[in-house]
């Protein structure tokens, strides 16, 4: 009975219908491997079964972190005596894909009515590696706050030094650094948050440099690639062993925050640091 | 200066006939005491520390140093300091802050240690606070990469108000062979990339990264025409208000 209401489709017409689905229709949680529909991923693209955060742009996490964002340096891009043709196709398609020009978002948010000096790293271009124009935006970033008595929040994500910038890129960890410890030393709040994948030379400078250091669950966070680890131990490392979670365990992050929270947690903590502020 | 393909470069600072930052210790500085220890979890073998007097004067000398031999080299991973190195050395530089001692850094390194217990004990946060406590310390602090200069493991100890390169030295922001790995999948380009890197001295000079270029000495070398060097740019930076020195060694960095 029930095979003469439906028809088998042929195996042609199976295969013309596959090809009207349109690919990435489903997503996998690469944390609690649940599937689920990419819509349901929703605007802040965190996994609807156990909360993970997905890569996501910095303009967009400007957009679902900030009530309102005014950008800066919005026209600073590669220094021009880089013309490798390999490199400046790279560069082009991280423009093309993150509708900024380097790899980091810099500006004034606003939080609760709370100004804010943010900057965000776009792990979609160039792996938001750190370029010279990378490391000038954020300096002038801690620098307008320094000026300005606000708070820095830095979202990283990063896989590095950018090595096509060589010895350049390498000195950007020294000229942040010195940014971070003026807007220190003025008794400001700096607060980090680590997002997947935070690595290499951004690790090993200002993303360890806050007061207070958050990071997204399940996000990678670490100084040497696993590859490099893999090479000199001769053996493979533990799975989760540069993992937020496991950095946490080492005492060296002071929270793991859901992309849910974020907002909130961040609110927080600039209103409990705003009475210094106004004294200083 | 002689001339030498950046290939040639990378060899000669790597080989093992090197002066040794040992060796240098020994010559440049009479009555050296060396100091162990990071206070908190251990004493690193790949950086050595101690005060003594460079000509009349008490300084603290932080250095990355090699092995002279297997075992040597076993302890110290060839040069490639843990966190509990980088923590001796900071926990070093601020005490020569409080006893208004200037500081000389030492540097010959590949790199930072790359394994599971240098990530767990936090080598990242280690080498970003030798950066920003460097960016604050009141005192001459004065950096020499010996060999070696390899990635966030040598910038942790060379941001300092001057920064000299031995002839036989390289500075990168990774290995050639990493580069040449990286860029083109292929290891064996290693003289290619070590071109590309501009690692060696003299462009590293006129791109204003570094300050010098110091002499090459050997083992067994005199050393106190380096001593009086040193000596005398200490002096120099010593003359200055600490205000001055502080923003001259901001503004230093902050042209980059």
């Amino acid at each position: 009975m029930l095979q003469s209401r439906f028809k088998m489709p042929s195996r042609e017409e199976l295969k013309k219908r596959m090809d009207n689905i349109p690919d990435n229709i489903m997503k996998e949680c690469p944390v609690c491997h649940a599937t689920f529909f990419s819509m349901r991923a929703g605007k802040q693209r965190i996994c609807p079964n156990c909360g993970f955060g997905f890569r996501i742009t910095a303009k967009r996490r400007a957009k679902i972190t900030f009530d309102a964002f005014d950008e800066l340096d919005a026209n600073l891009t590669v220094p021009k005596q880089y013309q490798d043709e390999k490199y400046l196709a790279k560069v082009a398609k991280g423009k093309k894909v993150t509708g900024i020009k380097e790899s980091v978002l810099t500006g004034i948010g606003t939080l609760a009515d709370m100004k804010v000096a943010a900057g965000i790293m776009d792990p979609f271009f160039i792996m938001g590696s750190l370029g010279s124009a990378t490391g000038e935006k954020i300096t002038r970033l801690f620098e307008k706050a320094t000026s300005e008595r606000l708070p820095v929040v830095m979202f990283t994500a990063s896989g590095g030094a950018r090595m096509q910038e060589g010895i350049h890129s390498l000195m950007q960890m020294a000229k942040v650094s010195q940014a971070v410890e003026a807007h220190s030393k003025a008794g400001l709040l700096y607060v980090v948050v680590l997002c997947d994948p935070t690595t290499g030379g951004v690790t090993a400078s200002f993303a360890m440099q806050g007061d207070i250091i958050l990071a997204e669950s399940h996000a990678l966070i670490g100084f040497a690639g696993r590859r490099v680890i893999e090479q000199t131990i001769m053996k493979k490392p533990p799975k989760n062993f540069q993992r937020a979670e496991t950095v946490l365990e080492h005492g060296f992050v002071d929270a793991i925050v859901q992309r849910n929270d974020l907002k909130q947690v961040l609110t927080n903590l600039l209103s409990l640091h705003k009475k210094e502020d106004a004294n200083g | 200066m002689v001339k030498k393909t950046a290939y040639e470069r990378v060899q000669a600072a790597r080989s093992t006939k090197k002066i040794s930052t040992d060796e240098l210790i020994h010559g440049l500085i009479d009555n050296f005491f060396e100091l162990h220890g990071d206070r908190s979890d251990g004493d690193d073998q790949a950086i050595i520390g101690g005060v003594g007097l460079l000509n009349d004067e008490p300084v603290t000398v932080v250095g990355i140093r090699k092995g002279a031999n297997t075992d040597e080299n076993i302890k110290r991973h060839f040069g490639s300091p843990e966190p509990e190195g980088y923590r001796k050395a900071l926990r070093l530089m601020k005490q020569a802050e409080k006893f208004h001692r200037p500081i000389l850094a030492l540097v010959n390194t590949p790199g930072a240690w790359p394994d599971v217990e240098a990530e767990y004990h936090g080598i990242g946060s280690a080498i970003a606070q030798c950066l920003q406590v460097g960016m604050q310390l009141k005192v001459p602090y004065i950096s020499v990469i010996v060999g070696e200069g390899g990635s966030g493991g040598a910038i942790a100890l060379a941001c300092g108000d001057k920064v000299f390169m031995f002839e036989d030295s390289i500075y990168s922001v990774l290995s050639p062979e990493g580069y040449a790995s990286i860029m083109w999948k292929d290891s064996s380009k290693v003289a290619q990339a070590a071109e590309d890197l501009k690692l060696t001295p003299d462009h590293l000079l006129k791109s204003g990264i570094i300050d010098q270029i110091i002499h090459e000495y050997r083992p067994g070398d005199d050393l106190k025409p380096l001593r009086d060097f040193l000596y005398n740019q200490f002096n120099e930076l010593k003359n200055l208000p600490v205000d001055e020195l502080l923003r001259q060694r901001k503004e230093r960095y902050r042209k980059f």
